[in-house]
């Protein structure tokens, strides 16, 4: 998409030989990522603001076990944003994972089983967008607006109207109390873990170099030897794998698994994907400020929920933060665009000026 | 001399390959209609009653609102981009009618109709900015949208309901009436889908929309104003979800804060199933039309057929995601074949 950008006159003359139009990333994303730091100060300070116990330790439960399935989501979704691809399904593998968990269930599977192959089919629903994506040679983003209608009509049509529930207690238990002598939940303990192997992968490993390659020029990366292919169909496998790992998660923290499962979530993982710095157009983005966005997003929801807003209109709030976290990159953009059309305007009017002297 | 010789072959090269193009649209708007047939006909056999008049009223009724839907749609995803939030806007132009009649039981049918054409055209507005001005791409804006459309519409609505019993009678007979036994919403759908394909075949600025989706690039060295039509586009779009909104409310009879709730994945569905192609610069309104109208009358068979309508989601889904893969792979198979003609003939 990047290359809609491009035109003609947007090579404005001023510019050094060897300047990048793309600022080279360090300077901006060190700047994107203090300013996630201090938004997330702000949103510290509103929900102390809004209630009084909102900087107590035991709250830090509830603002991450808020965001743990999403945080999980969005880790994948980084890496394949890097690339420049998306993937919209993850909510709807995420539910139809746990609708095949609890089906299992309730059809006598030990629990155990029952989770892994809620995991294998998100590896699989995975499969099915990596290879429409990267074999096929279908764009991402209609792939997978697809397969998120499909995968969660299929949840619809195997489990309409009931809920399953009655996991065992134990299994149950983790989704709503904290590891033993922490303040955590064990979904952000996994996120923790994961965000920390997707961090050294990214940033230290010829991999991460690959993906980063492969999000600034695909043609080039593939002549500089990178299987780009086979890249992205593994990240999209990786994608509906962790996305059927927060299926399982969502299920036992609920202990009931329905087909609408975390319906909408799509919203809040590309959110805090966006949010956390990571280049819609790919090629630039860390780690780091994905985890930034999740803290921000965590705090956020628990601030608005303690001021008594409704879910419904926190999704206003979130569905601005998703449209302004694209918009605010792009402001140095737009105004270098804007001063160049202006200039170009005025050495035409110059050169007018001139020509009317000479005649 | 030899000039004007190459340009005469290559205008009749350009003729002959803009018949096979014209060719391969016309065809797969044979196709959808031979599907059709092939449904209705399976259907009826299994059960005659498919084939009552009732039975097509209803199915002209229902996929007449999908069907105005997918006119903007279109629009948009030729300009090679897509609207995600259409549901929300025809969701919130329903209501505000909805509560406009509430208020004003006596207000006039046009006003109404003129306060959910501004619902719309007001939504399509800030659709269009955002992607034009500040050039995000149009996925993550109306991903946005579709969720603060919706939340402004919950927090208005909150759990109230507008109910058949406050709208007045005009009003509820436009979702019921017909004409000659054709319901007025199809006839509504038909005409306007028959001015958008008129309009989209012959008008300069429309085809600017088809140039655009071909090669952005391409369209902007052309002297096309890219900005000002794609902006356009996501108006127009978002004007036909807001009046679609109205026609919504006039059908259903009643509105609360869900309405339309994910209409956008059976609306780009009907779309792509109708041949317009998701990468943009082709499709008609037409195609779009009859894959609404192909859609719906599956989702009526499957009830038909006792299969539990609660797969029709998934239908929607497969029907989608089968169609990009179908036209991927005619485009694999006609391009070379598009090539050894050029070469025969150059």
């Amino acid at each position: 998409m990047a290359e809609l950008d491009l035109k003609p006159g947007d090579q404005v003359p001023s510019q050094a030989p060897g300047e990048v139009r793309w600022r080279p990333g360090l300077g901006i994303l060190v700047r994107w990522e203090t300013f996630l730091l201090v938004l997330l100060g702000g949103t510290i300070a509103f929900g102390a603001d809004v209630s009084p116990y909102f900087l107590q330790s035991s709250n830090l439960f509830y603002i991450c076990l808020n965001v743990g399935e999403i945080a999980i989501m969005a880790l994948p979704l980084t890496l394949l944003v890097v690339t420049g691809e998306i993937d919209l399904s993850v909510a709807s593998i995420l539910g139809l994972s746990g609708v095949l968990m609890a089906e299992l269930f309730k059809h006598g599977w030990p629990i155990w089983p029952a989770m892994i192959m809620a995991v294998v089919l998100g590896a699989c629903l995975g499969a099915v967008n990596g290879f429409l994506v990267t074999r096929v040679g279908l764009p991402s983003l209609a792939v997978t607006i697809g397969t998120l209608t499909l995968y969660r009509g299929i949840a619809q049509g195997i489990l309409p109207t009931d809920t399953i529930g009655g996991f065992p207690s134990n299994l149950a238990s983790i989704g709503v109390i904290p590891i033993p002598h922490t303040h955590l939940p064990y979904s952000i303990a996994f996120f923790a873990v994961l965000a920390a192997v997707f961090g050294v992968v990214l940033h230290a490993t010829p991999l991460g170099r690959a993906i980063f390659a492969i999000g600034a020029g695909q043609e080039a990366a593939f002549f500089a030897g990178i299987r780009v292919k086979r890249i992205k169909f593994w990240l999209f496998v990786l994608s509906g794998t962790l996305a059927g790992f927060a299926g399982v998660l969502f299920s036992l923290r609920f202990a009931s698994a329905r087909y609408d499962s975390g319906v909408g979530m799509e919203l809040f993982v590309v959110t805090v994907v966006l949010l956390g710095g990571i280049s819609i157009f790919g090629g630039r983005g860390t780690i780091a400020g994905v985890v930034l966005a999740v803290a921000v997003l965590g705090c956020l929801q628990t601030a608005l929920t303690a001021d008594l807003m409704p879910a419904q209109d926190q999704n206003i709030v979130v569905g601005t933060l998703l449209v302004a976290s694209v918009i605010v990159p792009n402001g140095g953009d737009l105004y270098r665009r804007a001063r160049a059309r202006l200039r170009s305007a005025e050495a035409r009017r110059h050169a007018a000026a001139a020509q009317a002297e000479s005649r | 001399m030899t000039t004007l010789a190459e340009d005469t072959r290559v205008v009749e090269q350009r003729g002959h390959s803009h018949a096979f193009a014209e060719w391969m649209f016309r065809f797969r708007e044979l196709g959808i209609v031979l599907a059709l047939v092939i449904v209705v006909g399976a259907t009826t056999i299994d059960n005659h009653l498919f084939l009552s008049s009732t039975s097509v009223q209803q199915l002209l009724s229902g996929a007449a609102i999908i069907a105005l839907l997918s006119i903007g749609e279109t629009i948009v995803i030729v300009t090679r981009n897509v609207d995600l939030s259409i549901g929300s806007v025809l969701g919130l132009s329903a209501y505000a009618s909805g509560v406009l009649y509430v208020h004003h039981p006596h207000v006039p049918l046009v006003l109404v109709f003129l306060l959910a054409l501004g619902i719309g055209a007001t939504c399509g507005l800030v659709n269009g900015l955002i992607v034009t001005v500040a050039r995000v791409p149009s996925l993550v804006v109306t991903l946005g949208t579709l969720y603060i459309i919706r939340g402004i519409d919950g927090a208005w609505a909150g759990g109230n309901q507008v109910n058949a019993s406050m709208l007045p009678e005009t009003f509820n007979k436009i979702g019921y009436g017909t004409v000659a036994g054709v319901p007025y919403l199809g006839i509504i759908a038909i005409v306007a889908v028959a001015i958008a394909t008129y309009a989209m075949r012959t008008f300069r600025t429309a085809r600017d929309f088809y140039a655009i989706g071909s090669d952005p690039a391409a369209a902007r060295l052309a002297g096309i104003p890219v900005g000002a039509r794609v902006f356009l586009a996501f108006v127009l779009s978002g004007s036909i979800a807001g009046i679609a909104g109205a026609f919504w409310l006039s059908y259903f009879g009643s509105v609360d804060a869900i309405a339309g709730v994910g209409y956008e994945f059976q609306v780009i569905a009907a779309v792509v199933v109708g041949g317009v192609a998701i990468f943009g610069g082709s499709g008609s309104v037409l195609g779009a039309a009859l894959g609404a109208v192909l859609l719906n009358t599956i989702y009526s068979a499957l009830v038909v057929v006792n299969v539990s309508s609660f797969w029709s989601q998934a239908l929607a889904g497969a029907l989608l995601v089968g169609a990009i893969a179908f036209d991927r792979l005619i485009a694999l198979r006609v391009a070379p074949a598009l090539r050894t003609r050029r070469r025969a003939r150059g």
